[in-house]
C-alpha cells in the first residue's frame, strides 16, 4: 500500500518491517516522529528515555538481549549518547542495532549546526544516509542486516529536510524475528582494557569490510549521463543537485557515507573533467577526496554554513537565478513567540521586573529571551541552565547569588539538571533553580515524560516526586508556585535570592495547549478605563495590541489567563 | 495527467497550515502523481511564520521551494503573502486571506503592520484573489476552518476536477467535523471570480 510519509514515519515503518521489538528514544526537532509514529505499532516496545544516553544504552542493552534495537536523537542528543556509542562500536550486537541521528542545517530549531557525519567517523561506525522517505524506510531495513552481517551498531543519519518532509512510500509487511539466544560472552561484551585491545583492531577490520562492502553492493550509485561536470553527493543535497541540474551532470550518489570506498570514488573522479562534492555543512566527503589526491571543487564554492537548496546549486553549479518579485514595503519579521496562556509567560515577566541574571535552557521557554520580555543571559545546552548558574554564582560571588536565577523546564531537568543541582547541593552555591513544570516536554510538540505520569502509550505510569528528588539531593528549601500569580512569584523569588541555602523554585502550570486545560473565557478592555499606558504590551501576549490607542485584546486567541490584568493599574482589563 | 505544480502554503503558527498541505499532498498522491511535501516542525510553529511546500509531478527530486519557482502561494494571513511573494513564480498565482495578525514587533510597537500590501501587490502584476476566509469559515460553522476555505479557493485556481479535492478532504479530516469542513469547502470554491 502506498502512503506519503514523512521521512520520520518512514523510518518508524522500517522499524517495523525490519521486526524490531525494542525503541527507546528521549524527543528532539527534527527525530521526535519517528519514536511517535513507531509507539502506534503495538508490536514494538518503544519508550522515552530520560535523555539519550539512556535511550542508547536501552538500545544496546536489548541488541546485546537478542532483539533488534533502536534509537534516535537530534544532532546535540548525539552529543549526550556518544559515551556509549563509542564504546558499542567495539562491544557490536547480538540481534542488529540502529541509532537514527538528525542533524539540523539552517538551525531551523536548534542551538548548533553539528555535522553528526564525523561521529560515524570518530565512533568507526557505518552510516547511511537516505535522500527521501523510500529510501528512510529502505535503509532502516538495511541498516539492520549490516548490523548482523557485520556485528556493528550502525548509524542512520537525517536532516531537517528529510525527516520533515512527506513522499510516497510502498509499505510491505513485518517480518517477525524470534528474540536470539543470549550466550555469555565476556571478551566480547566485557570492555575491560584487555579485551578491549583485542576488539579494536577488529573494528577497524570491519571498517574496511565495510568498505568493500558499499563497493559492490548498490547503496551507492553512478548515474552517468556523459556529461562534462561530475557530482560526488549524498542525502538531501543529492534532491537539490538533481533538482537543479538535472541530467546536465553526472552523479555519484552516496548512500553510505562512512566509510566510504576508495576505488569507487577514485573510478569515478578519473572519468570526470570536472568534478564537485556538494555537502551540506561540514567538508566531510570532500577531505576525503583530497586524502586520495583528488582534485575536487567543494568548499571554497559551497557554503559551511546554513542549509543548501536547489537556488544554491543553480546558482553555484550553473550560474542561474530565477526572476521573482517583491513588495517594496519593509515587512515586520515574525518570530516566534510563547503562545497565549503560556505558564512561562508570568514568571518571565517576573523575572524581568526583577532585573535578574537568568541561566537559561533549552525548551519553548527560550523564548523568553526575545522581546519584549528579554528575560535570558545564556543558553547553552540541555542542564546547563543549572550547573552554569553554579559557576557564575562560583565566579562572582555571593552578590550576584542574590542576583541570579536558573530556568529549565520539567523534562530538561530530568534529562539532565538533577546531577547539576546535585552539585549546587553538594558544593554549596546559594543558588535559585527554578523549574517550570508545565506537565510535558512542550518544544517538541508535547511529549510524556517522566514528570508526567504517562508514557509514550498514554498508559498511566510512575511520576518523579519533584519536591522529593530535590530533597532528597540535599536542597533544604522547595517551594511551588502558580506562574499565573505575578505576586506570589515575585515574592517567592525576592524571598529564595535573599536566602542563605541554595533553593528551588517549581513554577507549576500544565502548558496551556495541553487538551484537558480548561481556558477561562477571553478578557476584554474596558475602552472608558484604559489611558493607554501600554503596561499591559510588557508581557508579549499575542492576543494583546493596540486599536486607536487603546488595549485591543483578540477573543479568538485570548485563553482569560489573567497576567495582564494583575498589569493594569487602570482595572481596564476583566 | 497534468503538469505538475509547486504550491507553497503560510500562515502564521496555529492557522492550520499543515493539515492544508497534507490534504493537498494526498489528492495529488491519489491522483497518480509522485508527491513531496515539506513541513516545519518545533520552535517556529509557536506563533510564528509558517511555511509548507508541496511539489508534484511525475517525478520530484527537491521537497522544498525557492524564490521564483512556486506556481500558487497559498497564504493564510496577508503579511505573510507579501513576505512569500519572491518565491511566485513570474506569472503564478497568489491566493490570499485577508486577515492581518500583527507580529510581535507590531504589538509592542517596534513595527507598523504595512496596510497597502494587498493593492501593492496587485501593482506589481501579480495574479491575486483576496478571500475573507475567517468570515466564511464562521458562516461555515468554526474559525478553524479557514484552512479549508483557503483550499476551496485555491482549488478554484487549478485544473483539478473538485471532485478529488472533496475526497481528499473527507479523508483527512474525522468523520464529526466532515459536514463543516464541506461546507467551508464550498464557500471558499464559491467565493467569487
Amino acid at each position: 500500500m502506498k502512503k506519503l510519509l514523512l521521512g520520520n514515519e518512514a523510518v518508524a515503518r522500517g522499524l517495523y518491517e525490519a521486526g524490531v521489538r525494542v525503541v527507546s528514544s528521549y524527543p528532539g526537532t527534527p527525530s521526535t516522529e519517528i519514536t511517535e509514529a513507531a509507539a502506534k505499532y503495538d508490536e514494538l516496545f518503544c519508550e522515552w528515555a530520560p535523555n539519550e544516553k539512556v535511550a542508547a544504552e536501552v538500545a544496546s542493552g536489548a541488541a546485546i538481549g537478542g532483539a533488534r534495537a533502536f534509537c534516535a536523537m537530534k544532532h546535540v542528543g548525539l552529543n549526550v549518547a556518544a559515551d556509549p556509542l563509542f564504546t558499542m562500536s567495539y562491544i557490536g550486537v547480538n540481534a542488529g542495532m540502529v541509532l537514527a541521528v538528525a542533524d539540523d542545517p539552517g538551525m531551523h530549531s536548534s542551538q548548533n549546526e553539528q555535522d553528526s557525519r564525523n561521529y560515524a567517523k570518530a565512533a568507526k561506525l557505518p552510516m547511511l544516509e537516505p535522500s527521501d522517505s523510500r529510501e528512510c524506510k529502505e535503509y532502516t531495513k538495511l541498516a539492520y542486516e549490516l548490523s548482523e552481517k557485520f556485528d556493528t551498531p550502525v548509524m542512520l543519519r537525517l536532516c531537517t529536510r528529510v525527516a520533515h518532509s512527506r513522499s510516497i512510500v510502498e509499505c510491505e509487511e513485518r517480518e517477525e524475528l524470534p528474540v536470539k539466544p543470549y550466550e555469555k560472552a565476556p571478551q566480547k561484551n566485557v570492555m575491560l582494557p584487555a579485551f578491549a585491545k583485542e576488539k579494536h583492531p577488529m573494528v577497524e577490520r570491519r571498517l574496511q569490510e565495510l568498505a568493500a562492502w558499499a563497493e559492490t553492493s548498490g547503496i551507492n550509485r553512478v548515474e552517468d549521463n556523459g556529461a562534462a561536470v561530475s557530482v560526488i553527493t549524498s542525502g538531501i543535497s543529492y534532491q537539490y543537485v538533481k533538482e537543479a541540474m538535472g541530467d546536465q551532470v553526472n552523479y555519484l550518489k552516496l548512500g553510505m557515507v562512512y566509510p566510504l570506498s576508495e576505488s569507487q570514488i577514485r573510478a569515478f573522479a578519473e572519468k570526470a573533467e570536472t568534478l564537485y562534492v556538494v555537502e551540506e555543512l561540514d567538508d566531510f566527503l570532500e577531505t576525503y577526496c583530497r586524502s586520495l589526491g583528488l582534485k575536487v571543487i567543494g568548499k571554497e564554492r559551497f557554503p559551511r554554513c546554513g542549509e543548501f537548496s536547489q537556488k544554491l546549486v543553480r546558482k553555484l553549479l550553473a550560474g542561474e537565478e530565477l526572476p521573482s518579485l517583491s513588495v517594496e514595503e519593509k515587512l515586520p519579521p515574525r518570530p516566534p513567540v510563547m503562545c497565549c496562556g503560556c505558564p512561562h509567560r508570568g514568571l518571565f515577566y517576573a523575572l524581568k521586573r526583577e532585573k535578574v541574571y537568568v541561566s537559561g535552557d533549552i525548551g519553548c521557554y527560550t523564548l523568553g529571551a526575545s522581546a519584549p520580555l528579554g528575560a535570558m543571559d545564556t543558553c547553552i545546552c540541555m542542564g546547563a541552565s543549572v550547573s552554569a548558574l553554579h559557576g557564575y554564582n562560583k565566579a562572582r560571588g555571593p552578590e550576584a547569588e542574590q542576583k541570579s536565577v536558573a530556568v529549565i523546564g520539567d523534562s530538561t531537568f530530568i534529562h539532565s539538571g538533577i546531577t547539576s543541582l546535585i552539585d549546587i547541593a553538594y558544593n554549596r552555591s546559594n543558588s535559585v533553580v527554578i523549574i517550570l513544570d508545565n506537565s510535558i516536554t512542550g518544544m517538541t510538540g508535547h511529549q510524556q515524560n517522566p514528570t508526567t505520569g504517562y508514557n509514550i502509550k498514554g498508559d498511566p505510569a510512575a511520576a518523579v516526586d519533584l519536591e522529593a528528588l530535590c530533597r532528597a539531593v540535599g536542597i533544604g528549601r522547595i517551594r511551588v508556585v502558580d506562574p499565573y500569580d505575578l505576586k506570589a512569584v515575585s515574592a517567592a523569588l525576592k524571598e529564595e535570592l535573599q536566602a542563605e541555602e541554595p533553593s528551588v523554585i517549581i513554577s507549576r502550570r500544565p502548558c496551556a495547549l495541553l487538551k484537558y486545560v480548561k481556558h477561562a473565557a477571553p478578557l476584554r478592555v474596558k475602552e472608558e478605563s484604559c489611558v493607554g499606558c501600554k503596561a499591559c504590551l510588557g508581557v508579549g501576549c499575542p492576543a494583546i495590541s493596540m486599536q486607536n490607542g487603546k488595549a485591543a485584546i483578540d477573543a479568538t486567541q485570548c485563553v482569560g489567563c489573567g497576567v495582564c490584568t494583575s498589569l493594569c493599574a487602570k482595572k481596564a482589563i476583566g | 495527467m497534468n503538469e505538475g505544480k509547486s504550491v507553497i502554503i503560510v500562515g502564521v503558527g496555529g492557522q492550520g497550515t499543515l493539515l492544508a498541505s497534507r490534504i493537498l499532498g494526498n489528492a495529488m498522491m491519489n491522483e497518480g502523481y509522485d508527491v513531496k511535501v515539506s513541513e516545519v516542525h518545533g520552535m517556529s510553529q509557536r506563533g510564528g511564520s509558517v511555511v509548507t511546500y508541496v511539489r508534484w509531478g511525475k517525478e520530484v527530486a527537491s521537497p522544498v521551494i525557492e524564490t521564483g519557482e512556486a506556481d500558487v502561494v497559498l497564504a493564510f494571513e496577508q503579511l505573510e503573502a507579501a513576505r512569500f511573494l519572491p518565491y511566485l513564480k513570474l506569472g503564478g498565482t497568489m491566493v490570499t486571506n485577508t486577515q492581518c495578525i500583527s507580529p510581535m514587533p507590531v504589538v509592542t510597537g517596534a513595527a507598523q503592520y504595512p496596510r497597502e500590501l494587498l493593492t501593492e501587490m496587485e501593482k506589481l502584476g501579480v495574479n491575486l484573489f483576496a478571500v475573507d476566509a475567517l468570515s466564511l469559515a464562521e458562516q461555515a460553522g468554526s474559525v478553524k476552518a479557514v484552512n479549508v476555505v483557503l483550499l476551496g479557493a485555491m482549488a478554484k485556481q487549478m485544473d483539478v476536477e473538485k471532485e478529488i479535492w472533496l475526497r481528499a478532504v473527507e479523508n483527512s479530516v474525522p468523520e464529526r467535523f466532515l459536514e463543516l469542513n464541506r461546507k467551508a469547502f464550498e464557500l471558499g470554491y464559491q467565493s467569487g471570480y
